[in-house]
Formats: C-alpha cells, structure tokens, sequence
C-alpha cells in the first residue's frame, strides 16, 4: 500500500490518468443512478434489478450489432428497447408492489433481478462478451494521459442524458406529472393525474436509462448475465450520497465514486476496490442518520 | 387399539418395502442390462454453463466412441457406458448434493467430475465417503489434492503449472545478468491464486522481481487501477488470470490504453474467445492450455489430437476447447480401468485407477499417490496471425516465440 502511495506521489500524471479512467467509468454509474433516484423517489422502490438492466442494455446492443447496427446507433437502440421491457415489468409485477411495505417491492425486484440473470444466460450464454466500435485512443500530454474514445463518448452520452433529464423533468408535462407524483401521489391523483401512467413511465425510462449504459459498458468493457450486481451497488451508493431529487448531484457523486474507486483501486489494491465502496455505504449510511434533516425529499 | 396395531403393522412393512427398494435400486443401477452407468452432475445452468456443455459434450463423444467400438470387455462381457446427468446449477451446495443423490438414489457407482475446481471440492468429500471413484476433468486446484483423497484423480495438469511455461519464456528471452520484473494480475479466488503461486515460486527461483501483486475481485468491472500500475512500473512479463472475464477485460483494456507490454501471459484466452473478439489487439498473447490439437498425442480410439479436434467439429460445429478434450480423456480413463480391474467393484476400480498408465490423443496419463496426472505437461500458444500457435513446451512447439510485442505505437 505504501509503495503505491510512494509511486503516485512520484508520478503525479498517474494520479490524473487515474481520476480521468475513473471519471469515464463513474459517468457509466451515474447514467445507472439517474433511474434508481428516480423510481426510488417517485414509486418509492429499492430497484435491485438496476444492474440487470444494464446488463440487458448491453445485450441489446451486441444483437443489434450483431444484425448490422453500427455501434454507436445501439445506445437510443437499447434505451428503446428496454424502456418498452421496464413498461411491461411495471404492467406484470411491479404495480403490484407499489405502495407497499419496502419489503414486499425489495423481494420483487430482486426475484427479477434473478429471473433476468438466469433468461439472458439461457437466451445469451454466459460468455463474457463486448463489442468493438472501431473507435481509437487518444494519447494526451506525450503520453501521460491514455483515454480510449469510447470511454470519452460515454462521458459525454452520460452529462447529456443527464441534461436532459433535467430539462424533461422542469419542463415537459410527463416530466412535471412525476415530480408531482413523488412529492404527493395522492394529491396528484385529485388533481386528475394518472398516477399509475407515470409510476409505469417511471420504471420505464429508469430501465432505458439503465440500457444506455449498459450498451456504453459494452463497447468500453465487457459484460456477461452475472455483470448487474456492481451497478446495481454502485448506483445505490450514488443515490444514497445524492439524495432522491437532485440530478446534478447524481451526476457529481457518480463521477466522484468512479475516480474515488479508481484511486483506491490503486492504492489499496484491486482485492479492496469493492470492499471500499461498501465501507463508503456504510459510513454515508450511518452518517446520514446523524445528520438526516427530518424535511421531506422531493423532485425540484 | 386395533386400528393402531394395524397401523403400526402397515408402517413396518411400508418402512421395509422402502428399505427394500432402496438396496434393490442400488444393487442394480450401476449396471443395467449391457450398460454401465457413470454419473455426472455438471454446470447445465448458472454462471458455468458454457463451460459444463463443454465438459458435457466431451463426455459424451467419448462415451459413443467408446460404445461405437463395441464398449468395454469386463471379464468377458462386453459392456455400453451410460451416463446419468444432473444439472449443479454453478453452485458447490447443490454439486454436493447430487454427488449424494447419484451414489445413494440411482446407485452410480464412478462419478465423473463437474466442472470447477470449486464444485470439485464440494462433490470430493462425498465421492470419498462412499468410496466411489471420481474421475475428474475440470478441476484444477493444488488444494484437492492436498486432502488425502483415495478415490479423486484428475486427468488435467494442476493450476501451479498453468503459467510456469510464461515464466519459463521470458527467463529464456532474457540476456545475460538482467534481473526480469514481473506484474501479476489475479483473481482473488482459489484458482487464480493456485497460478500466482506457481508462476511466484518459479520467478523467484530464476531470480525474477515481482513489482506488481495485485488481487482481483470476482466481481470485476474494470482494470485500469491495476494497469495504472503496469504503465508507470513497466513490468517485462504481465501475468493475468480471472477466468474468461479477466482475460477479456486485459486485453480490451491493454489495448484502449496503449500500455506496452513484452510479454503478456493469459489463462482462458479461448474460453474468452479472444481472437474472435478482439482480432490484432490480441496478437502476441500467451495464454495457457490443458491441449492442443496441433500435439503429437494420439491413440486407438479417437486417432491423433488432430483427430479428435475434427471429429468433435464434424458433430458439434465448432473447435473443441481444451474442456472438452480432457473430460473426454477422462472417459477414457475410466474405460481403461474397467478393463484392467475386470469387475465393476468400485474399490477394485479405483486401485486400476491408481495404476493407470496410458497415452491418449490428449496426452499421457499417470496418476501420482494424491490422484494427479503427471504425465502431460500444460501447454502454451501465442496467438500469432490470428491463430493459436503452440510455442511451449518446445519438444511440441509449432512455432517460434515472438518476442518482444512490439510496442501500440509500432504496430
């Protein structure tokens, strides 16, 4: 640990080639994350099956690729494809758990979380997999700094998601229908919106947020049916440190996980990377409980 | 009263008619009619799938080649193999169970092995406390032979050995005087630490460095802290080993990010179809393996390793991995003891087993006391030209060792 230590404090580039790999791979965790804050605020359920949504993105965009799509084109592809999957879940199990005990809608996402990792290795296979985009690298500062261009365009697929997620949410009229669901579902329901439209368009937009990223994992890393559970971690944590309502938030905690996890990666050794990032939940767990300001979350 | 004692008298005889079955099902399964029966519970489902069909399939040309060629003679009986399958789901829990329910419910006899050293730690114990012979195919780690086990032996080279070829190479490249530094990358788990151990232990032996040690996770994502480290430590050999994620993840991500490497050396590059995936980003890879089919083993059976490597393309359309091979080895292995021992009596067919001593299309085959073949040695191929080329050991190399990569910038 020490000798990590000693060799970032020699080779400061390497402490930023290091933020700038994590930034790339926390952009991926915040486009997770958006959904789960959103589902988590508005239909008030814990979605486990997060990361197995990305995983479906992912496999989304390798078939599609695989018919002829170029690559590139396979992210709107795989967001569509599963935002029409995230709106039959809502129709076949999920309304069914809506407003009941967080128990109840915990062992709900987590059976389908199950049933979607065994279906994609029955329908997909359990090899691991990725797609090739015919993108390059890019070399920076005589080679210090080594960013491939997919990473690159995933950053920026991820900041503009986010922008317009926010713009959607203030302006359109689906947008302002589910802030107004999650800060008062029953008042929304008196004042003539159809709360259970917005709670299904809810889940359905979680899981095309969901798919987006998991075609950008596949083309940056790689992915297999059993890939979902560290997303579905990570975007946890993300929601936890951001709050419910704040897109802006979501966006700076997952890039700040992303190169947090990167350094401590490096300086503790991979073996700890994911142990790190449950001893971050649980301090910010705990923490939270301190210092919980007893005022109701909302979508601003 | 007397109701009770009606009742009492129908529980003693259902309870005996139970026991009955029971031995009747256990005394004659293990061979019905012509056929002997071997029991197998492999990764059907769950995270192991590809690699169990693999195994499945091995086992199963081997026992049609075997039938095909009028079976096996057992004291002047010819005899067909048969196979009882379960599915273990990838998990040890549900392995161990079936190792129970083959030998206790369906009265098998000899148990082939699952697939993973993990599943072949959980089924050991049991095939052991039966006293049922395990012939297994698939499990790999150093650990299983360290138990004691009477009734475990295993066709396939240990895990200490997968990667001790790379090591072996690069003190070979190496000039006169220069100490080699070497990066390791391993999965945190049994297998891959097993590799780390071997390929340490022979480093430090030929005097090598070992600059980068790092572990890791199961649940891998993502490399670039770890090739952070190669890129500023520029380490001459870089050893990687997590299974076909691990040796996917490597090579993506040495390529994206241009790290320069002279000596790369994998374990499950097919398993991970790198060639297919990955194309020239993948050239000048080391990756270990159990076999080849460009080796110069051959037997009655299957003919030649070439051979075999055409007839399991002719029925199942692709090019056998090393998985396949070996389980259909051990098939064979299995046949041969029958033969040998003359009866199916599972303590006399484990003593043919401890004597087994034959060349097949996959290698030689000698059992050492712990259960482990020492007659093959692991093989290493570079991939060169888009091909998997055998460049170690060098008494059945294809070919000549390309070294060093030349570096991203060059290529």
């Amino acid at each position: 640990m020490f000798e990590n230590l000693q060799l970032l404090i020699d080779y400061p580039s390497l402490g930023v080639d290091l933020i700038a790999n994590g930034l790339m791979i926390g952009a991926i965790f915040a486009l997770a994350a958006f959904g789960m804050a959103l589902v988590w605020g508005v239909l008030g359920i814990i979605n486990i099956a997060q990361g197995e949504f990305v995983m479906l993105g992912g496999f989304v965009a390798l078939t599609a690729a695989g018919l002829g799509v170029p690559p590139l084109l396979t992210i709107p592809l795989a967001a569509i494809a599963l935002f029409i999957l995230g709106w039959s879940l809502y129709r076949l199990v999920i309304f069914r758990v809506v407003d009941r005990d967080l128990f109840v809608s915990l062992l709900a996402t987590f059976g389908l979380s199950i049933i979607l990792q065994q279906l994609s290795n029955e329908i997909f296979g359990a090899d691991v997999r990725t797609l090739e985009t015919g993108l390059g690298t890019m070399v920076l500062f005589d080679g210090q700094i080594v960013l491939a261009e997919i990473k690159l365009v995933s950053f920026v697929t991820a900041l503009t998601v986010g922008l317009v997620l926010w713009a959607f949410l203030k302006r359109a009229r689906l947008g302002q229908a589910i802030r107004a669901t999650a800060q008062n579902a029953r008042a929304a329901r008196i004042l003539g919106i159809d709360t259970d439209r917005v709670y299904a368009a809810t889940y359905a937009l979680n899981a095309a947020l969901c798919g987006a990223a998991g075609s950008l994992v596949v083309m940056a890393w790689t992915i297999h049916p059993y890939i979902g559970l560290p997303y579905t971690v990570r975007s946890f944590l993300v929601v936890i440190v951001a709050g419910l309502g704040n897109i802006v938030a979501v966006i700076t905690a997952g890039l700040g996980l992303g190169a947090l996890e990167n350094l401590a990666g490096f300086i503790l050794g991979a073996e700890y990377q994911i142990a790190f990032v449950f001893v971050l939940m649980v301090i910010l767990l705990v923490g939270r409980n301190f210092w919980l300001r007893r005022k109701r979350e909302y979508l601003e | 009263m007397i109701l009770e004692n009606v009742l009492r008298k129908l529980g003693v005889v259902l309870m005996a008619a139970a026991v009955a079955t029971v031995t009747a099902v256990g005394a004659s399964a293990k061979v019905e009619g012509d056929t002997v029966y071997l029991g197998a519970a492999i990764s059907l489902t769950g995270k192991y799938s590809t690699n169990g069909a693999h195994t499945r399939k091995g086992y199963d040309l081997a026992v049609e080649q075997i039938n095909a060629a009028g079976g096996v003679t057992v004291d002047g009986v010819a005899y067909k193999l048969g196979i009882v399958y379960y599915d273990d789901e990838s998990t040890p829990a549900r392995g161990a169970q079936l190792a129970e329910r083959l030998i206790q419910q369906d009265g098998v006899q000899f148990i082939l092995g699952p697939y993973s050293s993990g599943l072949t730690r959980a089924m050991a114990p049991i095939t052991e406390k039966y006293g049922i012979p395990m012939v297994e195919a698939n499990g790999a780690s150093i650990s299983l032979f360290q138990e004691g086990y009477k009734y475990l032996f295993a066709v396939l080279s240990t895990t200490e050995q997968y990667l001790q070829g790379a090591v072996a190479l690069a003190a070979e490249t190496a000039g006169e005087g220069q100490t080699l530094r070497v990066g390791l990358a391993m999965e945190n788990d049994p297998f891959s630490q097993d590799v780390r151990a071997g390929v340490i232990a022979d480093a430090e032996r030929l005097g090598m460095r070992i600059v980068i040690d790092d572990k890791l996770p199961p649940e891998l994502n993502d490399m670039s802290a770890t090739l952070a480290k190669v890129r500023a430590l520029r380490p001459d050999l870089l050893v990687v080993s997590g299974h076909a994620k691990g040796a996917a993840l490597a090579i993506r991500q040495i390529a994206d990010s241009r790290i320069d490497i002279p000596m790369l050396a994998l374990t499950h590059c097919d398993a991970a179809q790198v060639i297919e995936k990955f194309a020239e980003k993948a050239e000048f890879a080391l990756c270990a393996s159990q076999w080849a089919p460009g080796l110069s083993y051959s037997d009655e059976l299957f003919g030649s390793a070439r051979d075999f490597a055409d007839l399991f393309e002719a029925t199942f359309d692709y090019a056998p991995p090393y998985q396949s091979a070996e389980s259909a080895a051990a098939v064979m292995v299995f046949a041969d003891a029958f033969e040998r021992a003359g009866s199916f009596d599972p303590a006399a067919v484990r003593d043919a087993l401890a004597a087994t001593d034959m060349m097949t299309f996959y290698g030689g085959i000698n059992f050492d006391d712990a259960g482990r073949n020492i007659a093959k040695p692991m093989v290493l191929f570079q991939i060169q030209d888009g091909e998997y080329r055998v460049v170690y050991p060098s008494e059945a190399s294809e070919a000549e060792l390309r070294h060093p990569t030349p570096r991203w910038s060059e290529r």
